[in-house]
């Protein structure tokens, strides 16, 4: 309907009424969207239906604190009927360290800051039919994104040799191969490949996020309620 | 405390009376003498004038003629215009920094030259061309460059830079510039002779309502781009309750590519005395500002002595041409650099003595202009007309042009063209009669009405020159088939980047965004998705912006999505994939491997990683 | 009202308004709310942020500043003012460094309460991360430039409401800034805590020292409630410091 979002009697963003979305377009939006979408997460159709194999769920945690996936586990009882409705492939909630199989639904935590992250984003995103950046680190960089306004250099110089607290006589610099080099910034999710929904939120509560991930599961238009749309 | 600084500061606004009024010219003389207007200083100007200092500050930090940072003795200001990079200012910048050991935006360490880029100077008919100080040097080469700082590295006086003196009045003794004035189509509005005080004594023989209905019946519009009907305009003002009235007139012209301005103030310069005259009688004011652009100073004194002139022959001052009671005086108030003073109400900010920013409206200067007074604002050729019409009549002048658009329009044409200059012509006139009267019908693009006009493409070429068409203040900038749309948008966002008030955030953010954008798309990282992006983009800065600047900054990206779609579609990423085509691993990658001194083992750089 | 009473409409629906009042005021008081950012009751209109341009006779207009005039018809709660108002939001959310999960303001921000209202996730835009300089020489108060939105409120509460001159605009176009009126710091200003420009801020730029995260999350301004909503349920016209 337009014009129903922005009623002033309605003011809760996430009720906003786009247009749903066609039977097969989730995953060619996925591939098309170059801008990271505001919009609801009503448009998403079921991804499997009943009778077929329990859908997929990656996570990760690149420039994160894992608060996010704290905030997934603070769902409480909620868990067991998560459960029961998907399965867990690469995440650390199962310590599954590649992928095994296609997944529906790809939650990303943290935002990106090495090459090691912008590898596992390419990974989910060449895995997963839906990505999610989950809480502010995906959606904008968040706490790691202070250092977006100085220098990679002169960050590495203030954490190793001049900070006020470092102590490093013989003046190393941590430099093994093993070690992934550290981006010019850190970036949000979005920026390195294209993601499909946001939610921000430091971390986005229990509710948001099982809100968020039933929707996706089964589709059905999600009507966020204003006090589950946070930036902190 | 500096004793001479003191002292100087002291007298300088004294003899403006402490008027932070006249804060223009008080920053203007203190950069002049100090060449910058240090902290200490802008502390001493605004004790003596009884402001915060930091209303001082904010004024020295909006223009671009004043500094804190001292300059040097001599300031070389190359013109950064789009036409002026086409004719090679890029390798002049290298000659001169070569030559001089700094790069552009430093002062040499003795003090004595700073280098700067500066927004189009009104030149782009002789480009490339720079200020230095007030005196204007044209048709660099990079030869030139290095002679001019032989030249100054000997004598430190730019005047001796003037290789030979310019046409018509560009030569007279005040003058002394080597600019041209390139008229090369003389119409009967602007160019034709005027005796003195001609249009005056017809104008003073009516009633000031006479007059205003004959400006009215002329269908005289605003030449400075916006089209407003003159007379309308008058009528407001004159309507306008109050009893101290302005008459402004607006010679802050900065849209690139346009100089008729300069033209007119250098060969006419009594035709806009005696409109500016009129516009006073017919509306009541006594008191005319002729707003002068910085980059126009050196013809500041030759214009005194005009006004000098029509004074001593009573065509100014008290009982102006023997009409008892019709008291009329014009006084010249320097600009200090910054385009967007040729919006009215910015430029009535900045005679005020403060920052250059637009006001709210309403109220409108008509009703609520300088000092809070009814002031009618006009650009210089509207002036010129307005006294045309008078000495003509109304009926003469109404029959020129197209019917929409009535008289003659002067243009500023530049660019790839065969006879770059100034030419009068009728409203209604083809662009390709114009296109081929300059020698430019090679064009494959032709920019009317400067950077906040439009980019208009072969298709549009048989479209009249008139507001209901192609309408433009002046400005035609011609492209041929070797230029890089997509580059003159990139380059036209910078200006606006740079020239914003910064006032609203439309245009002092979105104009950022929009940079970033077509330069993404330039460098062959934008997607089909980033179209749509741009065009809602352009669309909400158009909408929302407070004053014309931000609602014309995005014609040049808008305009040449639909004239020149090709131009971006040929630089889209063709088969865009999950991963952002903008993102570059390498380049993300560039400081660690600086730092660290080790390359990605997970990103060779060698395989692309799609 | 008098006879002199102004009749128009907004999405519709008459409002009525007196002579000299904005389009704003009249909204507000028929409790319809028109979302704003640098506008801020008792202070003089300013029109800067944008965020409450309507079309007034299909022209934009700021409606803080515009008069109410007779018979105009306003469009306010529109899909298209929508669009723009959030890309406005968004701008502003970009040319800053805005860390909601860190600052003292957030749940009583202004800028973050409409980005709530206006439905933003994240900002399309690419954040531009600036480097702007923090001024935290005065004792009880201190400037942080990463979260200004420039809307002049604190210089405009400083002139209109404490009779004094603590801050002022620097610099035009992106280098525009907020800076105390002085060549060295706030400190050097006449600035006191109790400053009204100081609560006029709309976010976390101009802050008291020592009070950060005062208000446990559950409780803050809005939590619970979209910016606008005391307008809309018809209550006092909010001063939106309180």
């Amino acid at each position: 309907m337009p014009g129903e979002k922005a009623n002033p009697k309605a003011p809760a963003n996430v009720t906003a009424g786009k247009k749903p979305a066609k039977a097969a377009g989730v995953q060619k939006k996925a591939a098309s969207a170059a801008a990271p979408k505001t919009q609801p997460l009503e448009m998403v159709q079921p991804a499997a239906a009943a009778a077929k194999p329990k859908p997929k769920i990656a996570t990760v945690s690149m420039a994160g604190c894992f608060g996010c996936h704290m905030s997934l586990l603070d769902i409480d009882e909620r868990i067991l009927k998560l459960v029961e409705l998907v399965e867990f492939n690469k995440s650390p909630i199962d310590d599954i360290k590649v992928f095994t199989s296609r997944c529906a639904i790809g939650l990303l935590e943290g935002g990106c800051c090495t090459d090691e992250n912008v590898h596992n984003l390419q990974e989910f995103r060449k895995h997963c039919d839906i990505l999610v950046s989950v809480g502010d680190c995906a959606t904008m960089g968040g706490v790691p994104a202070m250092r977006n306004m100085i220098t990679l250099k002169e960050c590495l110089d203030e954490a190793y040799q001049n900070g006020p607290t470092v102590y490093n006589p013989k003046n190393l610099m941590p430099n093994d191969p093993e070690i992934p080099l550290i981006l010019d910034r850190v970036y949000p999710c979005h920026e390195v490949v294209k993601i499909d929904y946001l939610l921000p939120g430091c971390p986005p509560s229990a509710d948001t996020l099982y809100a968020a991930i039933t929707a996706l599961l089964f589709g059905e238009p999600l009507k966020l309620p204003y006090e589950l749309i946070k930036y902190d | 405390m500096d004793e001479t600084l003191k002292k100087a500061v002291e007298e300088i606004c004294q003899a403006r009376g402490n008027d932070a009024g006249a804060m223009m010219d008080i920053v203007r003389q203190v950069q002049a003498r100090f060449r910058g207007v240090s902290e200490e200083a802008i502390d001493l100007i605004a004790a003596q004038c009884h402001v915060p200092r930091v209303d001082v500050a904010g004024v020295v930090s909006f223009y671009a003629f004043l500094s804190t940072a001292s300059k040097g003795q001599v300031v070389i200001r190359l013109c950064d215009d789009v036409i002026d990079r086409m004719y090679g200012a890029v390798a002049i910048a290298e000659a001169f920094s070569h030559e001089l050991g700094i790069e552009m935006g430093q002062t040499t360490p003795d003090g004595k030259i700073t280098l700067e880029w500066a927004p189009c100077m009104g030149l782009s008919d002789q480009a490339p061309a720079a200020l230095v100080n007030d005196v204007p040097v044209t048709h660099l080469s990079t030869d030139k460059a290095r002679h001019l700082i032989q030249s100054l590295r000997r004598y430190m006086d730019p005047s001796r830079l003037v290789e030979r003196l310019g046409d018509g009045n560009n030569a007279h003794e005040l003058v002394g510039a080597m600019v041209m004035n390139n008229v090369r189509k003389v119409g009967p509005v602007i160019f034709a002779p005027l005796g003195p005080g001609e249009a005056m004594k017809k104008a003073l023989a009516m009633s000031p309502a006479e007059v205003i209905r004959d400006v009215k019946t002329a269908r005289l519009r605003g030449r400075g781009g916006a089209g407003f009907p003159t007379g309308i305009k008058w009528e407001f003002t004159r309507a306008a309750a109050g009893s101290k009235k302005y008459v402004l007139c607006n010679a802050d012209e900065g849209e690139p590519g346009t100089f008729k301005d300069r033209v007119i103030l250098t060969e006419q310069p009594d035709l806009l005395a005696e409109g500016m005259a009129i516009a006073g009688y017919a509306i009541g004011a006594d008191e005319g500002i002729l707003y002068l652009r910085a980059e126009y100073a050196y013809l500041r004194r030759f214009l005194e002595q005009v006004l000098q002139r029509r004074r001593e022959a009573g065509l100014l001052g008290k009982d102006v041409c023997g009409k008892k009671g019709f008291n009329f005086d014009i006084r010249i108030q320097m600009g200090a650099g910054a385009y967007i003073c040729g919006e009215e109400t910015s430029l009535i900010s900045s005679c005020e003595g403060t920052r250059g920013d637009p006001k709210n409206r309403p109220p409108f200067p008509a009703q609520k202009g300088y000092r809070g007074c009814p002031t009618v604002v006009n650009n210089v050729e509207t002036f010129c007309c307005a006294a045309r019409v008078l000495e003509k009549g109304a009926g003469w002048f109404a029959q020129l042009g197209s019917p929409g658009s009535a008289g003659t329009k002067l243009l500023s044409i530049s660019g790839d063209c065969l006879r770059p200059g100034v030419y009068e012509v009728e409203f209604g006139i083809k662009l390709t009669e114009v296109l081929r009267m300059a020698g430019g019908q090679e064009a494959q693009a032709v920019v009317v009405g400067g950077p906040s006009g439009q980019i208009v493409s072969a298709a549009d070429f048989e479209r009249p020159i008139c507001y209901d068409h192609l309408a433009t203040g002046g400005s035609l900038m011609i492209f041929g088939p070797q230029r890089d749309v997509l580059e003159i948008v990139e380059h036209f966002l910078d200006f606006f980047i740079e020239e914003s008030c910064g006032y609203c955030t439309p245009c002092r953010v979105g104009n950022v965004l929009m940079k970033e954008r077509v330069a993404r798309i330039r460098s062959g990282k934008g997607e089909l998705a980033d179209l749509g992006y741009l065009e809602r983009l352009g669309q909400t800065i158009k909408t929302a912006s407070r004053c014309g600047l931000g609602q014309t900054s995005p014609n040049p990206m808008l305009s040449t999505l639909r004239k020149f779609r090709s131009a971006y579609d040929s630089r889209l990423v063709q088969q865009a994939g999950p991963f952002q085509s903008a993102f570059d691993i390498q380049a993300a990658l560039a400081q660690a491997k600086e730092v660290q001194g080790r390359a990605s083992v997970l990103f060779s750089g060698e395989r692309h990683h799609r | 009202m008098s006879d002199k009473t102004i009749t128009f409409t907004i999405d519709e629906v008459e409002v009525k308004a007196r002579p000299g009042q904005t389009i704003m005021e009249a909204a507000d008081e028929a409790a319809i709310y028109i979302p704003r950012l640098c506008s801020l009751k008792g202070l003089s209109p300013f029109g800067a942020c944008r965020v409450c341009t309507v079309l007034v006779n299909g022209r934009p207009q700021s409606s803080c500043t515009q008069p109410a005039a007779p018979g105009i018809v306003v469009e306010n709660a529109s899909e298209r003012l929508h669009d723009i108002r959030q890309d406005i939001v968004e701008m502003l959310f970009v040319e800053g460094n805005h860390f909601c999960m860190f600052c003292e303001k957030s749940g009583n921000c202004e800028l973050q309460a409409m980005g709530y209202r206006l439905g933003m996730m994240e900002p399309k835009y690419p954040r531009l991360w600036p480097r702007r300089e923090l001024d935290a020489s005065h004792p009880d108060i201190f400037i942080d430039r990463d979260r200004c939105i420039l809307c002049a409120r604190c210089i405009r509460a400083s002139r209109e409401q404490d009779g004094k001159h603590i801050l002022g605009f620097l610099g035009r176009g992106p280098h525009k800034r907020v800076t105390p009126d002085s060549s060295d710091g706030l400190v050097q200003t006449d600035a006191a805590v109790a400053d009204a420009a100081v609560a006029a801020c709309p976010v976390g730029s101009l802050m008291r020292k020592r009070v950060g995260f005062g208000i446990p999350i559950g409780q803050r301004k809005y939590d619970h409630r979209p910016i606008g909503s005391d307008i809309e349920s018809g209550a006092e016209v909010p001063d939106e410091r309180k």
